[in-house]
């Protein structure tokens, strides 16, 4: 195990080396300070795997850390889980480019926490033992009912994958002056690696040091750039004002029409109480308590830290925006305009380099590398887990796979899905992958909610109403995007959309709710009413906590 | 859980109402959030100029900006809020009903 990990420090250093030589193609200089700090978290997050790899023995540590995570522990986590990069540059980015539209979006990431809290939490974890089909399943048939939740699961970590892989080769195309297709490798090996050999407690603490170093360095920038203006919002907000108008401190098109509106709220509130990588995170506490201090601590977390993206948006408005330092000369003589180096998302990136300069540059690249590989670590162990665990474990070996070979399925599954999203993120370099995040959201929202959700409160739902409903929604969010605008028009170039709104959330939630409804109860076999005679006993457990895993134990 | 286990506590007085006050409670702060939000949201999409006036005369920071914050405060606070009482109230009665019934 160490000499493996020896071995993958020699070839990481190895891997920036031969980007060092080849450097014509690259877009950025080399950045000395950004591969130091780098490779000083990727030495530290391999001991911590190492670590970590000692205590990983059964499924229990694979899959939940082995239960001992704190809530506050368990807080940061999930709020490290939530900050990815795409959230980091992309709302910053989002502020710089439309001002208060990027708050709005921001608000709707937000306030799915507390719903999860009020509705989710506790049964998840009273009831579950390793992923959201644990509950789905308690009373419904397992052999459908977890193979649907895990090809939602899977849906869902994938295209998430994507999105976080791309957005990776990019970054550290731009940052660190890699090639692409080194930089998604790179990604890949560590990520197979954290999780392989450690696990979600590798997993967990990679995300934790890593939430810290993001919301320290977010803080640091909004701090400087307060201090500009004498922590005077008016100020800032006046002069950014001067550069880009004043409809940048207004709702703008960011939801133009009521549908879109309700519909994109529906798909970042749903959304993230069907995120299988969220959901697994309350496995890893030790009992209900610690799971609503989980949620108390990220939603705070998480709350700040959006805080903080609004303030350096606009920071980027004064600082960097217009800066010839930060113009990209070449695009401004095609199009004109004031275009930044790398587009609006990399706002915030040279924003660290206006208040830190190269020091601070480094650290926040960094920071943003390591961002990208404690999510995409967390996704893969969440896909690995349907896998072995939903679907290898319990539907093809019926609950009977003993505890090693369970083992071995989940790190090959992992490795499988370290190569999928390799493969994934070099095939969709080049791909317009706009539609990728919001379509994980509406397969988690129209699939793995409603399940969930009904699963526990709905006494009459059976097995043959959530796999039909589900499968439905499933299948009414994939269909709605690609006929929606972003794919067919922007990316397979049809003139006109045929569903008009990009979010289709609103009516996948609905079909699928009123599908599992209708099939649930026109179900009178005898397995559905066995089911529903056992809703009973499962909704006492779901409450009081009382024969769940881990929690009346001792 | 087994059946004869599951019918005690159910026939348990505090497993009553920890259940009544709970859902009550949980379903209150859920209403109270979405009625929040979605206030904010429907405003955008069909009053955005009510979002967008000024605080004062001479400042160019919109109402939206402290509303927004606001909304952000307000989750957390809610979230503390069900914390708080989940942990306390609602554990002490649960502790209650798991000492009830630790024989079985």
């Amino acid at each position: 195990m160490s000499r493996i990990i020896t071995f993958l420090i020699l070839s990481a250093i190895v891997l920036y080396g031969s980007g060092t030589i080849d450097g014509e193609i690259q877009k950025q200089d080399l950045n000395m300070s950004a591969i130091v700090m780098f490779l000083i978290f990727v030495g530290a997050t391999l001991l911590i795997t190492y670590w970590a790899a000692k205590r990983t023995k059964s499924p229990k540590d694979f899959y939940t850390a082995g239960g001992g995570i704190t809530g506050f522990q368990n807080g940061m986590a999930i709020a490290g889980d939530y900050m990815s990069a795409a959230s980091f540059l992309g709302i910053s980015g989002l502020v710089y480019l439309k001002g208060y539209d990027g708050l709005i979006y921001s608000i709707g990431f937000l306030v799915g926490w507390p719903i999860i809290l009020f509705m989710i939490a506790e049964p998840l974890r009273n009831l579950g033992k390793y992923s959201f089909a644990d509950v789905a399943s308690y009373r419904l048939r397992q052999t459908p009912i977890r193979t649907l939740a895990a090809s939602g699961s899977i849906a869902t970590v994938i295209l998430y994958l994507i999105a976080q892989m791309v957005g990776s080769g990019k970054l550290i195309q731009l940052l660190f002056g890699l090639d692409y297709e080194i930089a998604v490798i790179l990604v890949g090996i560590l990520m197979i690696l954290y999780v392989t050999f450690g696990g979600m407690l590798a997993t967990t603490w990679v995300q934790i040091i890593k939430a810290f170093l993001l919301l320290s360095g977010a803080t640091f920038m909004a701090i400087a750039v307060m201090l500009h203006y004498d922590f005077s919002f008016n100020a800032l907000f006046s002069h950014a004002t001067e550069l880009k108008g004043i409809d940048i401190m207004s709702p703008g098109g960011l939801v133009s029409d009521p549908i879109s509106a309700i519909s994109l709220a529906v798909a970042l509130m749903f959304g993230t109480a069907g995120l299988p990588h969220i959901l697994m995170r309350f496995f890893t506490v030790g009992d209900a308590k610690e799971a609503r201090k989980s949620v108390f601590f990220a939603t705070g977390f998480i709350g700040y830290f959006y805080f903080l993206t609004f303030i350096i948006g606009f920071g980027a408005i004064v600082m960097v925006f217009q800066n010839p330092e930060y113009l990209d000369l070449a695009k401004q003589a095609v199009n004109g305009g004031s275009p930044i180096l790398g587009g609006n998302n990399m706002s915030a990136i040279h924003l660290s380099h206006a208040v830190g300069g190269d020091l601070f540059l480094g650290f926040i690249s960094a920071v943003a590398f390591a961002t990208i590989l404690a999510v995409v670590s967390g996704l893969t162990l969440a896909g690995a887990s349907a896998i072995s665990h939903d679907l290898y474990s319990s539907v093809f070996k019926e609950g009977n796979a003993d505890h090693d070979a369970e083992m071995r399925v989940s790190k090959i599954a992992t490795v499988g899905l370290g190569i999928v999203a390799i493969i994934m993120g070099i095939l969709f370099e080049k791909q317009n992958i706009a539609f990728v995040v919001g379509l994980a959201f509406a397969i988690a929202a129209s699939a793995n909610f409603p399940i969930l959700f009904l699963s526990m409160y709905w006494k009459r739902l059976t097995t043959r109403g959530a796999v039909i409903g589900g499968s439905a929604g499933l299948a009414t969010a994939v269909i709605l995007v690609i006929l929606g605008p972003i794919v067919w028009v922007d990316i397979l170039g049809n003139a006109e959309a045929i569903f008009p709104y990009k979010y289709p959330a609103l009516f996948s939630v609905i079909v699928s709710f009123v599908t599992i409804y209708i099939f649930s109860v026109t179900d009178s076999s005898n397995t559905a009413n066995d089911e529903r005679e056992l809703f009973e006993a499962q909704f006492v457990r779901s409450q009081t906590g009382i024969g769940s895993h881990g929690a009346t134990e001792h | 859980m087994k059946d004869e286990l599951a019918e005690k506590i159910k026939a348990n007085p505090d497993y009553q109402k920890l259940v009544k006050t709970r859902t009550a409670f949980s379903i209150k702060l859920t209403i109270t959030m979405l009625v929040v939000y979605f206030t904010f949201i429907l405003t955008i999409a069909f009053k955005p100029s009510l979002l967008a006036t000024p605080l004062s005369d001479n400042s160019v920071t919109t109402i939206g900006v402290p509303v927004g914050i606001i909304i952000i405060l307000f989750a957390f606070i809610l979230t503390g809020i069900y914390t708080r009482k989940a942990n306390t109230e609602f554990d002490d009665l649960n502790n209650k009903i798991k000492e009830s019934v630790k024989d079985m």
